[in-house]
């Protein structure tokens, strides 16, 4: 560990990074500390200033600034615009800070008192609607997944460290999960987003026969429209196919137009 | 060409002799929704374990030629410069088991571009001469077109290919491999009842095909077609996936990336098939995209198929074996995009 940074001989500044958690499970910053094999390699390219899930020490002079989870406090809103202050570069990390994620299928519902009720009961907290970083601050760089995947964070480490253009797979999950010599999980009846979600998984839940949820948000192309009808030849209705939309919230805006479609109260929800 | 006959008993034997090596065979994958039994290209050693009545894979057999991914050059990275290390990938010899024609057709075709071209292919070409293949008659699906684009029978590409005429195999010999493997089993010259046998079966089974593609002037009408309102029908149903690349036979389109490993010591080079349907197929440095929307990329497709192609091969990049409408969520098939093309949908 540490002395210079070397890339064929070219000396290379080690960042600075700091590791964030909004409102989240902080599973994405534990996925950062698995895969052993390659940890060291991994903290060998940056220096870590900040992260409270793997060490003590605080600091607040980083580079970057990686930042996992949604905003659904006040309190995390200031301190979202003091990270955006400090860091040069700001990562959105895993599906909650890129979308909201699970966290955001709270604003399913139009009463956030009622729903406040239903979880805490009788000890209220300060929560509002949930929302993405970017609704509040500027976002350069978004990693998606519900967790990340590490090898993915690796290849975009190392592509920030050596000045590389950071580039996701434009294409849907499809494309993997064909590499992957999987069989069309359709055509075994099972629902899958995986045609509009976009890749960089390795189709990891299709591959173990789980249909796609789409956590990492819609492909550059992702044709709902074609999909609403496959989920229609496949016969699935309208609330299941929601429920996997508005799952993680990449696909918000179109899982409102296709509930206003539906013209109906949803059933199985205990809606005030 | 050499014909012989042999009892079906006698398979097994054959197999046996072949199974020194690594085999791969069709091989059953349960069942889709329907109830529609799934078949898929594996290696298998059990000749029990073959599901030979197979009626179609799900993915073709390209990917034991050309994978879904492969590592072309690794390299080790030093202060003044590096070292490249090239591995072709090419372990052991494959014998494929019970081919249909249009696969092995669709690998004569990749043959002419990755083999047979100005700079063949090392990659390909180490893994495609190092295979012994055994065909096999078929019976027309449903969503089989290949008499249309003739590839319904397989001339070479094979080593052996066997006809199935009720209780015994016609063996037809194209390689002193296959030659020096029958001499080591039961095998009897076909008589003129066999003949009769395998011209009449050939002759019926042409006869049972429901799906065919129109291919007369084709290249003429798909230049005259350019701007058909068909292309944008077709193209907004168009998921952009790129499924019917990856279970298509004959597509062989790729890109390549080269990574850095995170120790910066090492770097890869790896190639992916790639799919002209995906949005970043025709983006170029700088960022423009020459092709943005779906209907432009799927056009585009088809021209390959069955214009340019055409053009230079005197035949399509198609050999009908219709996987790629069978796994197209949107239901695009080339019979009916063709179709429509010529004005008769």
């Amino acid at each position: 560990m540490g002395g210079q940074l070397t890339y064929l001989g070219v000396p290379l500044a080690r960042p600075r990074v700091g590791f964030f958690e909004l409102t989240s499970c902080e599973g994405c910053q534990l996925q950062l500390l698995n895969n052993e094999a390659t940890l060291l390699d991994f903290l060998n390219l940056v220096e870590i200033v900040n992260f409270r899930e793997g060490m003590s020490e605080r600091g607040d002079n980083y580079d970057i600034a990686f930042v996992e989870g949604s905003v659904t406090r006040q309190d995390e809103i200031a301190r979202l615009t003091e990270i955006r202050k400090n860091a040069k570069v700001l990562v959105a990390l895993g599906s909650c800070a890129c979308f909201g994620g699970v966290n955001q299928l709270k604003n399913r519902f139009r009463d956030l008192d009622w729903v406040k009720k239903e979880v805490y009961g009788d000890f209220p907290i300060e929560s509002m609607e949930v929302h993405p970083l970017a609704d509040f601050v500027q976002v350069d760089l978004e990693i998606y997944g519900c967790p990340i995947k590490k090898e993915e964070v690796e290849r975009i480490v190392t592509d920030l460290v050596v000045g590389n253009t950071v580039r996701h797979p434009e294409y849907p999950v499809c494309m993997e999960c064909k590499a992957n010599e999987n069989i069309c999980l359709f055509e075994l009846g099972e629902l899958c987003l995986g045609p509009v979600t976009r890749a960089g998984c390795d189709a990891w839940c299709t591959s173990n026969r789980r249909g796609c949820w789409g956590c990492r948000g819609p492909a550059t192309v992702a044709n709902l429209k074609q999909l609403e009808e496959i989920m229609h030849t496949y016969g699935f209705d309208r609330e299941t196919i929601l429920d996997r939309l508005e799952c993680f919230g990449g696909f918000a805006s179109f899982a409102d137009t296709l509930r206003d479609k539906g013209k109906k109260t949803p059933t199985g929800r205990k809606n005030p | 060409m050499i014909f012989k006959v042999f009892k079906k008993e006698e398979l097994a034997r054959l197999h046996e002799l072949l199974a020194v090596n690594i085999m791969v065979g069709p091989v059953a994958r349960g069942n889709d929704r329907n109830g529609k039994p799934l078949y898929d290209f594996e290696v298998v050693s059990d000749f029990a374990e073959l599901a030979l009545d197979y009626t179609q894979t799900v993915h073709s057999p390209k990917r034991f030629v050309l994978p879904y991914r492969e590592t072309l050059s690794t390299f080790t990275l030093n202060p003044n410069g590096w070292e490249k290390q090239v591995d072709l990938n090419v372990r052991h010899p494959l014998v494929f088991f019970g081919m249909h024609a249009c696969d092995i057709n669709a690998l004569n075709k990749l043959d002419l571009v990755l083999a047979k071209s100005t700079y063949p292919n090392p990659y390909y070409l180490g893994k495609r001469k190092n295979l012994f293949i055994l065909g096999l008659s078929c019976n027309p699906e449903p969503q089989c077109f290949c008499r249309s684009m003739g590839t319904d029978s397989a001339s070479h590409g094979f080593d052996l290919f066997l006809t199935d005429l009720g209780g015994k195999y016609f063996a037809e010999i194209l390689s002193a491999t296959a030659f020096d493997l029958l001499s080591q089993i039961s095998c009897q010259e076909p008589s003129s009842k066999d003949h009769t046998l395998y011209k009449h079966l050939t002759n019926e089974k042409s006869k049972r095909y429901t799906t065919s593609v129109d291919t007369s002037d084709l290249t003429k009408i798909l230049d005259l077609e350019f701007a058909s309102k068909a292309w944008d029908y077709w193209g907004e149903k168009c998921l952009s996936c790129g499924t019917c690349a990856n279970v298509c036979p004959t597509c062989y389109c790729y890109g390549v990336e080269e990574q850095i490993d995170l120790d910066l010591r090492h770097a890869g080079k790896t190639r992916s098939l790639h799919s002209c349907n995906l949005i970043d197929f025709a983006k170029v440095a700088g960022g423009h995209n020459f092709r943005p929307e779906s209907a432009t990329r799927l056009k585009y497709r088809y021209y390959h198929k069955h214009r340019g192609f055409v053009e230079a091969f005197e035949e399509p990049l198609c050999v009908g074996c219709g996987r790629c409408g069978a796994a197209c969520l949107a239901d695009i098939t080339p019979p009916e995009v063709i179709a429509s093309v010529r004005g008769k949908m």
